[in-house]
C-alpha cells in the first residue's frame, strides 16, 4: 500500500516535471526540472529494489550531465523564445494530436485491451534473492551480457570520435605547455653568459636588437 | 571441354576483335578471329566422327551443362550444350564454311577500313549459331535464334553508309520478326502445353499429347499441330520460304562472304534444323507437316522461277538457295529428316563455294555485279572458272543414277525420291521439285555461260584489269570444291543409306517407311531429275550459246510473263500495298489522332494534375526540424488509430 | 582457449570492431594530414574486402551467440557481403571528394567502419537489446558523418537535423520495445516467437501498439514515409559521398532488422504487422514517386528516389512468404548497385573544383562526355524498371511477390507509382541527350569512372546470369522463413 503511494507520487512528479521541462520559458529553469525528472525516476528505481542504478542515475545524471547542460545554458546565450515561435503556432495541432494518442494509449490500458500475458512473466535466476542487487548486475554483465556491454562500448567510442571531430581545431599561432620541453631544460640550455661590454646593454641572444 | 571451346571460341574471338579490334590492330583481329575458328572446325570434325561414326544405334545425346540462366517458377532453363549426331553435323557445317569464309574474307576484306568490326561480327554470328545447334531447350535455342537475327542485321548492313545497305538490313530483320513471332508463340504454347521447355521432356510427353486439344478463344484447336504450326512459321522466317522470303535477296547487300557464311549455308538453314531437331514434335502433328510439303515445295518451284530471269549474279545464286530449302522443308515435311538435313549438309558445300566464286568474279570485275556486264572471263580467272564449275555441277546434280555423282546429286535426288514415295496428293511435290530441278539446271548454266564465255561485255578497262583472286581467297575454295565433289559419294551410306540408324541414333526420329519406300520406287523416278537437269543445260546451251538472240527474243514474246519473273511474281509490291500502305495510313491515324489528340491530351492533363500534386508534397518539406517530427507523430498517431479503432477503444 | 573458439561466428564483427580500433590508433600517432586519411581509407577498404571474403566463403548454417542475442545465418550473409561492398565502394568514391574539399580525415573511415559493425549487430540481432545497440552504433556514427565537413552550415545542420530527429526515433523504438518486453516478458526474438504462437497473444492491443512504435523507430532508418522527412534534407545537406554511403548500406542494415524482427520474432503477428507495411509501403511509393518531379537538385532527387525504392522493398517485405523475403534481398542488392552508381555519376559533376548538383548541369552530357552519359541513361533506365535492365527484375520479383500472396492491388499501386516515378527518370535521360549543352565536366577520378561504369554494365547484363543472385537470395530467404 505504502509502495503504491510512493509509486504514484513519484511518478506523477516525473510526469509533471518532465512536461515543465518542455513548457518552462527559462531554461535554466528547464534544466532543473530535469534533474527533479531523474531525481523522481532514482526514487522509482528504489522502488523496484534496484538501489544500484538509482544512485548511478543520481551521481552520473544529476551530478554529471545535467550540471553540465546547466553550464552550458548558462554560458550561451540562446534565444528559447525565438525557437519556439514555430513550436506555439502549430501547438493547436500538436495539442489534439498528442491528445488523441494519449486517449488511445490511456483507454488501451484502462479498458483492459491490452491485457498482461499471464504466462511471460520472466522468472529470476535461482538464489537471486539473496544477493544485493549490485552483485547481481556485477554477475551477469561480464557474462550473459557481455556483448551488450562491448557494444555499448563501441557506441561511446563513436560518440567521442564524434565529439573530437566535429570540434576538435589546431588553431595557429597559439602558445602551449610543452611538459616534455620543460623537464628537458637543464641550466646548461637555460643560462648564458654573457660579457658585458662597458657602456652596452644585455639582450639574449635570440632577441638582440638587429 | 572440347565441346564448350567449339561453341566459346568464337565467342573469345568476337569480343578480341569487337573491343580490342582498334587497339590490337586488323591483322591480328584478323588472325586471331580466323585461327579459332579454325581450331574450332578441327574440333567439330573430331567430334562429329566420335559422335557419328560410333556405331551405336541408341546412343543418347551428351549434355554438357555450362552454367545455369533462368529459374521462375516452372520456367527452368539452363545454359546446356546438347551433342548428338544431328549436333554435330551442323557443327561441321557451321564451323567449317565459317572458318573458311573467315580465311576468305583476309583477302575480299582487305580495301576495307573497319576490318576488326568485320571479323567480330562474324565470329559473333558463328557463336550464335553454334548456340542454336547445340542448344538444349527452347529458350536456348530462341537465344542462338534471335543472336543470328542480330548478327544477320550487322552484317547485312556492315556497309551502313550505302542506304541500300541499311533498307536492306532492316528488311531482314523486320521480315524475320513476323517468323520470330511465330516461333515465340510456339514457345509460350510449349511450355503452356508440356509446363517446360526442356527438349527431352517435350519429346517424351510428345506422344502423349498428340490429338488433344486445348481451348483458343472458343476454339477447341488441336495442341500439336497449333504448336507445330507455329514453330514452323519461325523457320519460314529464317529460311526464307515463299511469303517471307523477301529479305533474302535483299540480303545480298553485306559483303559476299557474308552471302556465303549466313544466307547460304548456316542461318537460313537454321529453320530446316529446327524441324529436323524438332522431329518428335511434327510426327505428331501430321498436318502440320503437309503444311512443310506445300510451303517447302512451292518455295522450290517460285524460287526458281524468279531465278531464270535475274541479272545480278548473286541474287541469282540466292533464289537459288531459297530453292534449295524449299527442297529440305519437302524432305522434312515427308518425314525423310536425314535426307533434308544430308542436302542441308551437302548444299552449305557447294552453295558456299558458288558464293565465294561468285565474290571471286565479282573481286576480279571491281565490285560489279550485273551479269549482263561479264562475259569470256574464263580466260582472265581459270581457277576460279573451275571453281564454280564444280559448284554448278553439284548444284545441278550431275550423276549417274545407281551410280555416284557430285554431293547434289545424291542429297537432291533422295529428296526427289522421297517426295515421290510420299504420294502427295497429284504427286504434285515430286513434280513441282522436277520442274524445279529443270530451272535450277537452266538458270545455273545461263551464270556460268553468261559470265565467263561468249564475249566481254564489261567495258575495255575494267575487263583487262580482271585478275585471278590472291591465294587467301583461293585456298577455300579449293577445300569447299572438294567438298561439293566428295561429300555426296562419301557420307550418302551414313547419312541416308544403310548406316543410317547407328549414325543418326536417337537425335532424330526419321520415318522408317519413308526411308523404307524411297528407295523402292519406279526405274523412272531415279531418271527424271536426270532427265530434267540434262534439259536445262540443253536449254541454257541453247540459249546463250548456240543463238545469243533467243532470250531477249523470248522475252519479248512473252513479255508478261517476263516481267511478272522479272518482279519476283510482284510479293514485294503486293505487300507494299496489303501491309506496308495501310499500316502506315494507320500508324498516322494512331499518331494525329489517338496520340496527338487524345492520349497527349489524357497525358498533358494528367501531368499537369501531377505537377500540381508535386508541388503540394514538396511545399511539406519545410526545413523545419518541428514540422518533420511531427510529421513522424501525425504517422504514429495514424497507425496507432488504425488498430484502435476496431477494437473499440476509440469510439 | 576453448572460449575464445567459441567466439569464432562472430569473427567478423570482431575483426571489424578490433580494425576500426587500431587504425583509430594508426591515425592518432600519425601526421594529422590528408594522406594519413587517404591510407587509412584505403586500408579500411581492403579490411572489408577481407571480411566480405570470409564471409562469402564461410559456413552457412544458423549458429546462436552470447545467450542468443547474436545469430549468424545464411541470411545474415547475404545481407553482410552486401553491406561491406556496399560501404567499401562508396569509401572509395569519397576520398577525391573528401581530399578537393580539404576535409579528408582518417577518423571519417574509422567512423565508416563503425557504423559498419553497428550494421553487423543489426543484421545478426536476435534480440531487442542488440537490435538498439546495434542501430544506435550505426546511427550515431553516420549523424557525425552526416556533419562532418563541419565548415558548411548545410552540412552541419543535416547533421543536427538528422540528429535530433534520429534520437527521437529512437525513443518511440525504444518505448515500443519497452511495451513488448512488459506483455511478453522477454526481449529475445526466439522467445517472442514462441510466445506469439499463441493466437490470443497476438491479438493483445498493448502488444500490438509496442509493435506499432518499434516498426516506427525502424521506418525512420529505412525512410519510409511518413517517417521519411529528414531524408532529401539530409541527402542534399551532407557532402556527397556520405549521402552515397547513407544510401547504401544503413538501407540495406535496416532493411534486414525489419526482415529478421518481423520473420523471426512477430510471425505470429503477420496479420497485423503487413498492415503496417502495406500502409507504410503505399505512401512510400506516392510521396516518393510524386515528390521527385519536382525537384532541382540531383541529390534531393536521389533522395525521394530512394524513399519510392524503399516503398517497392516494403511490397515485397508486405507479402510475408518466403518469396517475398528472396524479393527483397534481389531487390536490395540491385537497388545498392544502382545506387551507387548514380552517386558516382554525381560525383563525377564537377567543373574545375566546384560541385554542381544541379539537374540542368547535366544538360547536354551526351555530347559533351558521352561514357558517363550512357552509364547514367542505363542506370536510370534500371531505376525506371525498364527491361530487360535489372531494376525490371527487381520491380517484378516484389510485385510478383505481391500477387502469390494475395496482396493484388498493392501490387497494382506499385506499378502505377513506378510510372510517374520512370517519369522523372526519363526526363534526366531526355535532358542530358537532347537539351543544348553546356560546359564540359572535369575528368573525374578513376574511383568514380569505375563504379559508375562497372554499375551501369552489371544493371544491364544481369539478365545474362541471374542465376546468381536468385540462387544466394534464395538461400538466404530460407535461413529466415523456413
Amino acid at each position: 500500500m505504502l509502495t503504491a503511494v510512493f509509486f504514484y507520487l513519484f511518478a506523477v512528479l516525473a510526469i509533471g516535471s518532465a512536461t515543465m521541462v518542455i513548457v518552462a520559458r527559462n531554461p535554466v529553469h528547464a534544466v532543473l526540472f530535469l534533474i527533479l525528472t531523474f531525481f523522481n525516476a532514482a526514487g522509482l528505481f528504489i522502488l523496484l529494489g534496484a538501489e544500484f542504478l538509482a544512485m548511478l542515475l543520481v551521481i552520473v545524471y544529476v551530478g554529471a550531465v545535467a550540471v553540465l547542460f546547466l553550464f552550458v545554458v548558462m554560458m550561451l546565450d540562446v534565444d528559447f523564445a525565438e525557437l519556439r515561435a514555430g513550436f506555439i503556432n502549430n501547438a493547436p495541432i500538436g495539442l489534439i494530436v498528442a491528445g488523441i494518442v494519449l486517449i488511445e494509449l490511456v483507454a488501451l490500458f484502462v479498458t483492459g485491451a491490452a491485457g498482461g500475458l499471464p504466462a511471460s512473466i520472466p522468472v529470476p535466476a535461482p538464489g537471486v534473492e539473496t544477493l544485493t542487487n549490485t552483485e547481481q548486475i556485477g554477475r551477469v554483465l561480464y557474462t550473459k551480457y557481455v556483448y551488450f556491454f562491448q557494444a555499448a562500448g563501441l557506441v561511446l567510442l563513436v560518440a567521442m570520435i564524434g565529439a573530437i571531430v566535429l570540434t576538435l581545431r589546431h588553431r595557429d599561432g597559439v602558445k602551449r605547455q610543452s611538459i616534455a620541453a620543460q623537464n628537458a631544460r637543464t641550466p646548461a640550455t637555460g643560462l648564458e653568459v654573457i660579457k658585458v661590454p662597458s657602456g652596452g646593454s644585455v639582450f639574449p641572444a635570440s632577441e638582440g636588437p638587429r | 571441354m572440347i565441346y564448350s571451346a567449339i561453341v566459346l571460341l568464337p565467342l573469345l574471338g568476337a569480343l578480341i576483335a569487337g573491343l580490342f579490334g582498334r587497339l590490337i590492330g586488323d591483322r591480328p583481329s584478323e588472325v586471331i578471329t580466323t585461327a579459332f575458328m579454325l581450331i574450332a572446325a578441327g574440333l567439330s570434325w573430331f567430334v562429329f566422327i566420335e559422335t557419328g561414326f560410333a556405331h551405336d544405334a541408341t546412343k543418347a545425346a551428351i549434355k554438357v551443362p555450362l552454367m545455369r540462366w533462368i529459374t521462375s517458377g516452372d520456367l527452368e532453363a539452363a545454359w546446356v550444350l546438347r551433342i548428338d549426331t544431328l549436333t554435330a553435323v551442323m557443327l561441321v557445317v557451321v564451323t567449317t564454311v565459317s572458318s573458311l569464309v573467315h580465311l576468305y574474307s583476309i583477302g575480299y576484306m582487305h580495301e576495307d577500313d573497319s576490318r576488326p568490326r568485320f571479323f567480330s561480327y562474324l565470329s559473333l554470328f558463328t557463336f550464335a549459331m553454334l548456340m542454336l545447334v547445340t542448344s538444349d531447350n527452347l529458350l536456348q535455342m530462341f537465344f542462338g535464334w534471335e543472336g543470328v537475327g542480330l548478327a544477320s542485321y550487322l552484317l547485312i548492313g556492315f556497309w551502313y553508309h550505302k542506304p541500300s545497305a541499311n533498307a536492306a538490313a532492316i528488311k531482314a530483320f523486320v521480315v524475320n520478326r513476323v517468323g520470330d513471332f511465330g516461333f515465340a508463340l510456339g514457345i509460350f504454347g510449349v511450355f503452356f502445353a508440356f509446363q517446360t521447355v526442356s527438349l527431352d521432356e517435350i519429346f517424351r510427353q510428345a506422344p502423349d499429347m498428340a490429338g488433344k486439344t486445348m481451348n483458343f478463344l472458343g476454339y477447341d484447336v488441336d495442341i500439336m499441330t497449333t504448336l507445330a504450326l507455329l514453330l514452323f512459321m519461325g523457320a519460314m522466317g529464317k529460311s526464307a520460304q515463299f511469303l517471307l522470303h523477301t529479305w533474302l535477296p535483299d540480303a545480298m547487300e553485306g559483303p559476299t562472304p557474308v552471302s556465303a557464311l549466313i544466307h547460304a549455308a548456316t542461318m537460313v538453314t537454321a529453320g530446316v534444323f529446327m524441324v529436323a531437331r524438332l522431329s518428335p514434335l511434327f510426327e505428331q502433328a501430321p498436318m502440320a507437316l503437309e503444311f512443310v510439303v506445300l510451303i517447302g515445295a512451292v518455295t522450290a518451284f517460285f524460287a526458281a522461277t524468279v531465278g531464270l530471269v535475274q541479272n545480278d549474279i548473286k541474287r541469282v545464286i540466292a533464289y537459288s538457295t531459297c530453292s534449295q530449302l524449299g527442297y529440305m522443308f519437302v524432305a522434312c515435311g515427308v518425314g525423310a529428316y536425314t535426307v533434308g538435313i544430308f542436302h542441308l549438309f551437302t548444299h552449305a558445300f557447294f552453295k558456299a563455294l558458288l558464293f565465294l566464286g561468285a565474290g571471286s568474279v565479282i573481286h576480279a570485275m571491281h565490285h560489279e555485279q550485273d551479269m549482263r556486264k561479264m562475259g569470256g572471263l574464263r580466260g582472265k580467272i581459270p581457277i576460279t572458272w573451275a571453281m564454280m564449275l564444280i559448284g554448278t555441277l553439284a548444284l545441278t546434280g550431275v550423276g549417274i543414277p545407281h551410280v555416284g555423282g557430285f554431293a547434289g546429286f545424291h542429297s537432291k535426288d533422295a529428296i526427289v525420291e522421297a517426295a515421290y514415295a510420299a504420294h502427295t496428293p497429284g504427286n504434285y511435290a515430286f513434280w513441282l521439285l522436277i520442274v524445279a530441278a529443270l530451272m535450277t539446271s537452266f538458270y545455273s548454266w545461263r551464270l556460268m555461260f553468261m559470265t565467263f564465255y561468249g564475249t566481254s561485255r564489261a567495258d575495255h578497262e575494267t575487263y583487262e584489269h580482271a585478275h585471278e583472286s590472291p591465294p587467301v581467297m583461293l585456298i577455300p575454295l579449293y577445300v569447299l570444291a572438294a567438298g561439293a565433289v566428295l561429300a555426296g559419294i562419301v557420307f550418302a551410306p551414313s547419312f541416308i543409306g544403310h548406316h543410317l540408324a547407328e549414325f543418326w541414333g536417337t537425335s532424330v526420329t526419321p520415318d522408317k517407311d519413308i526411308m523404307h519406300h524411297m528407295h523402292e520406287v519406279p526405274e523412272w523416278v531415279f531418271w527424271a531429275p536426270f532427265t530434267a537437269m540434262v534439259a536445262g543445260f540443253g536449254l541454257a546451251y541453247l540459249f546463250y550459246i548456240a543463238q545469243p538472240e533467243l532470250p531477249g527474243k523470248t522475252a519479248r514474246t512473252f513479255r508478261p510473263l517476263y516481267l511478272f519473273l522479272l518482279n519476283k511474281w510482284y510479293i514485294d509490291e503486293l505487300y507494299d500495298f496489303v501491309f506496308v500502305r495501310p499500316a502506315n495510313a494507320l500508324g498516322r491515324l494512331f499518331w494525329k489522332g489517338g496520340d496527338g489528340a487524345i492520349i497527349d491530351g489524357t497525358i498533358d492533363g494528367t501531368a499537369a494534375s501531377v505537377g500540381w500534386a508535386t508541388g503540394k508534397i514538396v511545399r511539406l518539406q519545410t526545413g523545419y526540424v518541428y514540422h518533420y517530427a511531427f510529421a513522424m507523430l501525425i504517422g504514429v498517431a495514424l497507425i496507432v488509430t488504425w488498430f484502435a479503432w476496431p477494437a473499440g477503444i476509440v469510439k | 582457449m576453448e572460449t575464445l573458439a567459441a567466439f569464432a561466428p562472430a569473427l567478423p564483427e570482431i575483426i571489424l570492431a578490433a580494425g576500426a580500433m587500431v587504425f583509430l590508433m594508426l591515425g592518432v600517432f600519425s601526421a594529422d594530414n590528408a594522406r594519413t586519411g587517404v591510407f587509412i581509407g584505403w586500408l579500411t577498404v581492403l579490411l572489408m574486402a577481407g571480411v566480405a571474403i570470409m564471409i562469402g566463403t564461410g559456413g552457412a548454417e544458423r549458429v546462436e551467440l552470447f545467450d542468443g542475442a547474436f545469430v549468424v545465418d545464411a541470411f545474415s550473409r547475404f545481407c553482410k557481403v552486401l553491406i561491406l561492398g556496399a560501404a567499401a565502394v562508396s569509401l572509395m568514391l569519397s576520398f577525391g571528394y573528401f581530399e578537393r574539399e580539404r576535409i579528408m580525415k582518417f577518423e571519417i573511415p574509422v567512423l565508416a567502419l563503425l557504423s559498419t559493425v553497428g550494421m553487423f549487430m543489426m543484421v545478426s540481432a536476435n534480440d531487442l537489446i542488440s537490435l538498439y545497440l546495434g542501430l544506435e552504433l550505426m546511427s550515431l556514427a553516420l549523424y557525425v558523418l552526416a556533419a562532418v565537413h563541419r565548415d558548411s552550415l548545410r552540412s552541419s545542420e543535416s547533421g543536427l537535423k538528422y540528429f535530433v530527429l534520429g534520437a527521437l526515433s529512437s525513443g518511440m523504438l525504444l518505448y515500443g520495445a519497452s511495451l513488448i518486453y512488459g506483455f511478453t516478458g522477454t526481449t529475445s526474438f526466439t522467445a517472442l516467437a514462441s510466445t506469439l504462437q499463441a493466437g490470443e497473444a497476438a491479438q493483445n492491443l498493448g502488444l500490438i501498439v509496442g509493435l506499432v512504435f518499434l516498426l516506427v523507430g525502424l521506418a525512420f532508418k529505412i525512410s519510409a514515409v511518413p517517417f521519411h522527412m529528414w531524408t532529401p534534407d539530409v541527402y542534399e545537406g551532407a557532402p556527397t559521398p556520405v549521402t552515397a554511403f547513407f544510401a547504401g548500406a544503413p538501407k540495406v542494415a535496416a532493411m534486414a532488422l525489419l526482415l529478421r524482427v518481423l520473420h523471426d520474432a512477430f510471425p505470429g503477428m503477420l496479420f497485423q504487422w503487413q498492415q503496417i507495411i502495406v500502409f507504410l509501403s503505399v505512401a512510400s511509393m506516392l510521396l516518393g514517386s510524386f515528390a521527385a518531379i519536382g525537384q532541382t537538385s540531383i541529390k534531393r532527387l536521389m533522395a525521394f528516389s530512394s524513399i519510392a525504392n524503399v516503398g517497392f522493398i516494403l511490397i515485397g517485405l508486405a507479402a510475408g512468404t518466403q518469396y517475398g523475403v528472396s524479393s527483397v534481398l534481389i531487390y536490395l542488392a540491385i537497388y545498392v548497385v544502382m545506387t551507387l552508381g548514380s552517386f558516382a555519376v554525381v560525383l563525377a559533376m564537377r567543373r574545375a573544383n566546384e560541385m554542381d548538383e544541379t539537374i540542368g548541369s547535366l544538360a547536354g552530357l551526351s555530347q559533351t562526355n558521352l561514357p558517363l552519359a550512357v552509364a547514367f541513361a542505363a542506370l536510370l533506365f534500371s531505376l525506371a524498371g525498364i527491361p530487360p535492365l535489372a531494376g525490371f527484375f527487381a520491380k517484378f520479383y516484389v510485385l510478383d511477390a505481391a500477387i502469390k500472396a494475395g496482396l493484388t492491388p498493392l501490387a497494382i499501386i506499385g506499378v502505377l507509382a513506378s510510372v510517374v516515378g520512370a517519369f522523372y527518370y526519363l526526363r534526366l535521360v531526355k535532358i542530358m541527350f537532347f537539351d543544348a549543352p553546356g560546359e564540359a565536366f572535369t575528368q573525374a577520378e578513376p574511383a568514380v569512372r569505375w563504379v559508375f561504369t562497372l554499375s551501369a554494365l552489371l544493371v544491364t547484363f544481369y539478365v545474362v546470369y541471374p542465376a546468381f543472385l536468385l540462387d544466394a537470395a534464395g538461400t538466404a530467404a530460407r535461413a529466415l522463413v523456413p
